[in-house]
């Protein structure tokens, strides 16, 4: 089977989150880039799934040149072919995102009349996102992918098993589990917890190295919501009252939890 | 200045996610809540509570349980009809989905994990929305009307109406594309046992502090001795020293107890994303100057493996002497 894994490269972003002095962007000079978490796990799912039924897994991203590092992190751990959709830096919203994807994913980026191609066409069984990208958080691009193309759709999935032609996949809802079953071609949207990312080898890292990406520059649109600024929530920068030091604080650990009430 | 609310049920009542996203929309105009169902398990007296005069109840033969899609074309419906200006559901998984689809069903934007929206005289909305889990805001324009709002739920309490609604409720019969059905879900009975880590009062944290798969005894212990369940940090769970069912934060569960025990975890903004409705959190940290220590209204420097063994047996020598 033939699986296409689109991925966001994102800040790093540790203990402390900044913005630049203009509001439009997180301060990324302290910090590397990485995939979000739910879309590294979209990756192993689907070279799982292909050490499993045979085929090939493409990566792909839109973001700036650098994010072909992303694409390279993403072969080393078993993607096949990797394709950059390359932005000038500009932040793309989710429905010009959604667009250039579908436009790739029939492989005929740039081709005026793309969406005139039926599905039947697309290249490919199953289109894996993660649930929401960790940084802009949207939500939809998944969805808004799998209506262009005519395709079903679910997505916060936790388990996926592939089985002639059909998908079964699952997700928690209120302690429960929601089951969808769906036909091939689909696409889904996954959450972290579905699987433990392998490590990248050694040969795969080598192998990543080498590997020639596909590139091609789609076409920035606006979009209704528009992002004015950024900023940290107020209130963020209180301090801890330090109760003491190494087990000789534990007196003082005690009274505060009975004060608190959780000492039956 | 109709606003459509998704209501989503829990038991006889509308969930508490729902109840925040009433009190949200409430604050764009008269609401108007939806929900999935015959009008008999319509939730009325939380809708009257909250202010709402009239309820949807969408029904079709062919819809049953719960189909992203055919949710999505009956919102899609029911906002052209009564002319809405804004259709809002709570940011829950169902309603991303679900605004999700009728963002593509609709072609028009989606603004997910709003904190608050205003109305500006030229008919725009001004948001404040969520980036990072919260972690970080984003001051923006929507300019499309109708506006596709999901809340924040984090960020939104429930608030009943200053005065309550006589609610009336009407039947809706969804018209559905063919397509809109291929996706619907089943739901498995079993559910899982014990206290859950999303509702628990009490979360006793570890992170990779613990030191490894073997360092968790102690922390389950004192979870147990507290009535209380273990979170965990990112950095546990990517390691496989524990399930990822037990981690914390962005990419795990959100947790909202009276106590977190936040233990070896130095407190990455995707980790704290997780737990800011915790009412007090208590850190024990080697660290003085680790970012959890800004976060915490408590904290023991020290190492837990020292800390968490003496507390635990102050505990029983507590429970044995009272």
């Amino acid at each position: 089977m033939e699986i296409l894994v689109c991925v966001k490269r994102v800040p790093m972003v540790g203990g402390k989150i900044v913005v630049t002095a203009d509001g439009q962007d997180v301060d990324t000079r302290m910090s590397g880039f990485t995939v979000s978490p739910h879309e590294e796990c979209a990756v192993e799912e689907a070279v799982r799934l292909v050490e499993h039924h045979g085929g090939g897994v493409t990566v792909l991203t839109l973001g700036p040149p650098a994010a072909a590092d992303q694409l390279r992190d993403m072969l080393a751990l078993g993607a096949s072919r990797a394709v950059l959709l390359e932005t000038d830096g500009r932040e793309w919203g989710p429905i010009a995102t959604a667009g250039a994807i579908v436009a790739a994913a029939r492989g005929r980026t740039g081709d005026a009349d793309a969406a005139a191609h039926p599905p039947a066409q697309l290249p490919y069984d199953l289109l894996l996102f993660g649930n929401e990208a960790a940084d802009t958080g949207d939500y939809q691009v998944a969805v808004r992918v799998a209506h262009a193309l005519g395709l079903p759709c679910a997505t916060g999935i936790k388990n996926l098993e592939v089985t002639d032609g059909r998908a079964r996949a699952r997700r928690e809802y209120r302690g429960a589990e929601e089951v969808f079953d769906l036909a091939l071609p689909a696409v889904i949207s996954v959450k972290e917890g579905i699987n433990l990312p392998r490590y990248p080898s050694l040969p795969g890292r080598l192998r990543a190295k080498r590997a020639t990406i596909e590139q091609s520059a789609p076409e920035w649109h606006a979009e209704g919501l528009r992002k004015e600024r950024l900023r940290v929530p107020a209130g963020e920068t209180k301090r801890a009252e330090i109760l003491g030091t190494g087990p000789d604080a534990v007196p003082a650990l005690v009274a505060l939890l009975d004060e608190l009430g959780v000492l039956t | 200045m109709t606003v459509l609310c998704l209501v989503e049920r829990d038991g006889d009542g509308a969930a508490d996610v729902s109840l925040r996203a009433l009190t949200f929309a409430r604050s764009l105009g008269q609401v108007t809540a939806v929900v999935f169902g015959a009008a008999a398990s319509v939730p009325v007296a939380d809708l009257s509570a909250y202010g709402v005069a009239d309820a949807y109840a969408a029904e079709s033969d062919d819809l049953d349980g719960y189909a992203p899609q055919a949710w999505a074309r009956a919102l899609a419906g029911l906002a052209a009809d009564l002319s809405a200006t804004a259709v809002v559901a709570a940011g829950t998984d169902r309603g991303h989905e679900v605004m999700a689809h009728l963002g593509a069903i609709t072609g028009l934007p989606m603004a997910a994990n709003c904190a608050s929206a205003e109305a500006n005289a030229d008919g725009t909305l001004r948001l404040v929305r969520h980036r990072w889990a919260g972690s970080l805001l984003e001051d923006a324009v929507l300019d499309a009307p109708p506006a596709l709002l999901t809340v924040a739920v984090d960020a939104v309490p429930a608030a009943a109406a200053d005065a309550p609604a006589q609610t009336s409720v009407h039947g809706y019969r969804p018209a559905l594309d063919e397509g809109d059905l291929r996706v619907v879900a089943t739901e498995s009975a079993e559910r899982s046992g014990g206290v859950s880590l999303a509702t628990a009062r009490v979360v006793v944290g570890g992170g990779r502090g613990v030191g490894g798969p073997d360092g968790f005894g102690v922390l389950e212990e004192l979870a147990g001795l507290l009535g209380g369940v273990v979170g965990v940090s990112r950095v546990v769970t990517s390691e496989g020293w524990r399930p990822h069912k037990q981690q914390v934060g962005q990419t795990g569960t959100r947790i909202s107890p009276e106590l977190y025990l936040a233990c070896g975890i130095s407190g990455a903004i995707q980790h704290m994303a997780g737990c800011l409705s915790a009412k007090h959190i208590v850190a024990v940290n080697t660290d003085p100057d680790a970012p959890i220590i800004s976060h915490a209204d408590y904290a023991v420097i020290g190492d837990l493996n020292q800390v968490i063994p003496a507390l635990v047996a102050a505990i029983r020598a507590r429970e044995a002497g009272s």
